[in-house]
């Protein structure tokens, strides 16, 4: 190799390279159909995005949907107008797990290894992961729609649904970055499996996802008031039904901001110096 | 460190490394490591489990950041210059892998891709390798479906589709039996025919032998002897003498007569029942002589007689005070190492 002894003369004093832009879309692109082969591969991986939203939405409406709807004072087909935008947050939130699973997964197969020693930008492989668990997302949700739909549900404001479906993929993505970081720290899928269910389901259900707050003791009213989840749903309803929804929309983006400025340059910090 | 050949750094070098050093907390990983591989070699660093190897290899592919020294690959220095280094290595180990889910073709055509291969030149080079590795057939199944052999094959290829300056290889064979390992091997002696730099690591004395020209040992993050493979034989001394008498049964009293004889300086004879033979560990020119003219003097018949550098396990024990196998992997043993040593 004549030219190795060039370079390792030109190599010794200069910088090094910077990483172009298209560089980086074409590093991500060629990932982001990595994962999506993952699905072509293995279809049983979308079996939870498929029947996470029919079977949660069968459950709620036809198990708790008459007497929450009783309550709230229009039956079980209030409830369902009541509980599809919110079943819209819980999706988002369940499914975004996969990209920490998904990367415990690579890293304990070496796989990970290999990206890391080629000449790309690290931020392309955790794009990747959050750009196709985005893609499961938006399918989840319109097998969501569907099912809502034969349940009863009215869609009175189109703009409203993508609205609210647009908000969800933005505060999934900022929560996205917790379960990237957990994918990189803990030893493997099951663990992080495990963990996301401890931080998901608390925050799933004490939120006004699936009954108003307002029965509720006044130190969980506290916790809902604050938990993001809640301001997802309610700011969903909101567009997707009418009513307020400016202040629920603003805590929303808030959190999401303030999860994404934290969480990205930890996942990533912790994603470069894994060993 | 015993250093045998002094050779000059910089120029000629693809991979040079000083005074490299990663602490695991208490663990030192590596304590101070030099080394030095010329363009077009293939340096194997041979060590037990634990020696520090992996994280050679993981160091040297900016996979981790050292602690302590300097290490440069094809000029690129390892902590300054990470992409560009990145961009003239291949990576095959235990660990760096292929991805299983993905079929051989898919695989190829990523890292293609990831290396800034136009999708038409990275579609022709993941055919090309598989071609090469003789994948072809396999190309549209999902790498979990290979055999052990296959998914090694197609991590040669994934690791060669830049055209690396320096291809690290990392344990290739592990866990691989006898007739693949064989396989995997007749590849990387045809790449290393093609002229890439490799630096391979091994736990395996048969393994160095059979593909490196120069051989750097290791022992609990220190380097403990590098060298020519036949220097290094050389330089432990003393060749083993192998008899084998046409009649087995003349094997004991053999023995026995030469043990009596008190040849100066003669360590004891020992019986490899397995191959039929009498081996004597030599340290002399005139103890060969002595020894020859004892047995022809007995006036047995002698079907073959043999002199034999140590192998790479003999040097290892001499250089460390320890085996260098590890004691947990079931590999087929070496004829070799049957005898007391």
């Amino acid at each position: 190799m004549s030219a190795t002894t060039a370079t390792a003369t030109a190599g010794a004093t200069a910088a090094d390279v910077r990483i172009p832009l298209r560089g980086h879309l074409r590093h991500t692109g060629a990932l982001i159909r990595r994962n999506l082969l993952w699905i072509k591969q293995d279809p049983e991986s979308m079996f939870d995005a498929l029947l996470m939203p029919v079977v949660f939405t069968l459950l709620f409406v036809y198990v708790f949907g008459g007497s929450i709807g009783q309550a709230l004072g229009g039956g079980q087909d209030g409830y369902v107008q009541y509980v599809i935008p919110g079943m819209i947050a819980m999706m988002s939130m369940t499914l975004s797990q996969g990209v920490g699973t998904g990367f415990s997964q690579d890293f304990n197969s070496g796989v990970m290894d290999r990206f890391r020693s080629l000449p790309i930008g690290r931020g392309s492989v955790l794009f990747a992961k959050i750009t196709v668990e985005l893609v499961r997302m938006l399918f989840a949700t319109t097998v969501l729609m569907i099912v809502a739909v034969l349940v009863g549900f009215d869609i009175h404001r189109w703009g409203g649904l993508f609205a609210a479906v647009g908000l969800s993929a933005v505060f999934a993505s900022s929560i996205m970055w917790v379960f990237l970081t957990l994918g990189v720290i803990l030893k493997n899928a099951q663990s992080v499996q495990a963990m996301g269910f401890l931080v998901l389901f608390p925050l799933q259900f004490g939120s006004s996802i699936f009954a108003p707050t307002k029965s509720m003791p006044g130190w969980l009213q506290a916790f809902t008031d604050y938990n993001p989840l809640s301001t997802l749903a309610d700011a969903s309803r909101g567009l997707m039904i009418g009513g307020p929804v400016a202040h629920d929309l603003w805590v929303t983006l808030g959190w999401s901001v303030a999860i994404t400025a934290v969480m990205a340059p930890v996942a990533v910090h912790k994603f470069r110096t894994k060993t | 460190m015993t250093r045998i050949d002094n050779k000059p750094s910089g120029a000629g070098n693809a991979v040079t490394v000083r005074g490299l050093v990663k602490h695991y907390g208490e663990t030192k990983a590596l304590d101070g490591v030099d080394l030095d591989v010329r363009e077009g070699t293939v340096m194997g660093v041979l060590g037990p489990n634990g020696a520090g190897k992996t994280t050679l290899v993981r160091i040297l592919s900016t996979l981790l950041a050292p602690d302590a020294g300097q290490a440069t690959v094809a000029g690129y220095d390892v902590v300054r210059q990470p992409r560009q280094l990145r961009r003239v290595i291949g990576l095959t180990g235990q660990y760096a892998s292929v991805d299983e889910k993905l079929p051989g073709w898919e695989n190829l055509y990523m890292i293609g891709r990831l290396l800034d291969l136009s999708r038409k030149d990275a579609r022709a080079r993941a055919d090309e390798l598989l071609e090469r590795f003789s994948l072809t057939e396999a190309a549209r199944r999902p790498a979990s479906t290979y055999s052990g052999g296959m998914r090694r094959r197609l991590d040669l290829a994934a690791s060669m589709i830049g055209r690396p300056a320096v291809l690290y290889l990392d344990e290739p064979t592990t866990g691989l039996d006898p007739r693949t390992r064989n396989e995997v091997w007749d590849e990387v002696k045809q790449m290393v025919g093609d002229g890439v730099t490799v630096l391979l690591t091994t736990q395996y004395m048969e393994e160095a032998e059979q593909l490196a020209s120069e051989l750097t040992v290791v022992d609990r993050g220190k380097v403990i002897a590098n060298g020519g493979i036949e220097e290094l034989k050389a330089k432990v001394g003393g060749r083993t003498l192998r008899v084998r008498p046409a009649d087995p049964l003349e094997l004991r009293p053999l023995a026995s007569m030469l043990d009596d004889l008190g040849i100066t300086g003669l360590a004891s004879t020992t019986v490899d029942t397995e191959t039929g033979s009498l081996v004597v560990p030599i340290l002399s020119d005139e103890q060969l002589t002595a020894v020859v003219g004892a047995v022809t003097a007995r006036g047995i018949t002698i079907a073959s007689i043999t002199t034999e550098l140590p192998s790479l396990d003999e040097v290892f024990l001499s250089l460390t005070g320890h085996r260098a196998s590890a004691p947990q992997d079931a590999r087929p043993t070496d004829a070799r190492e049957e005898i007391a040593v």
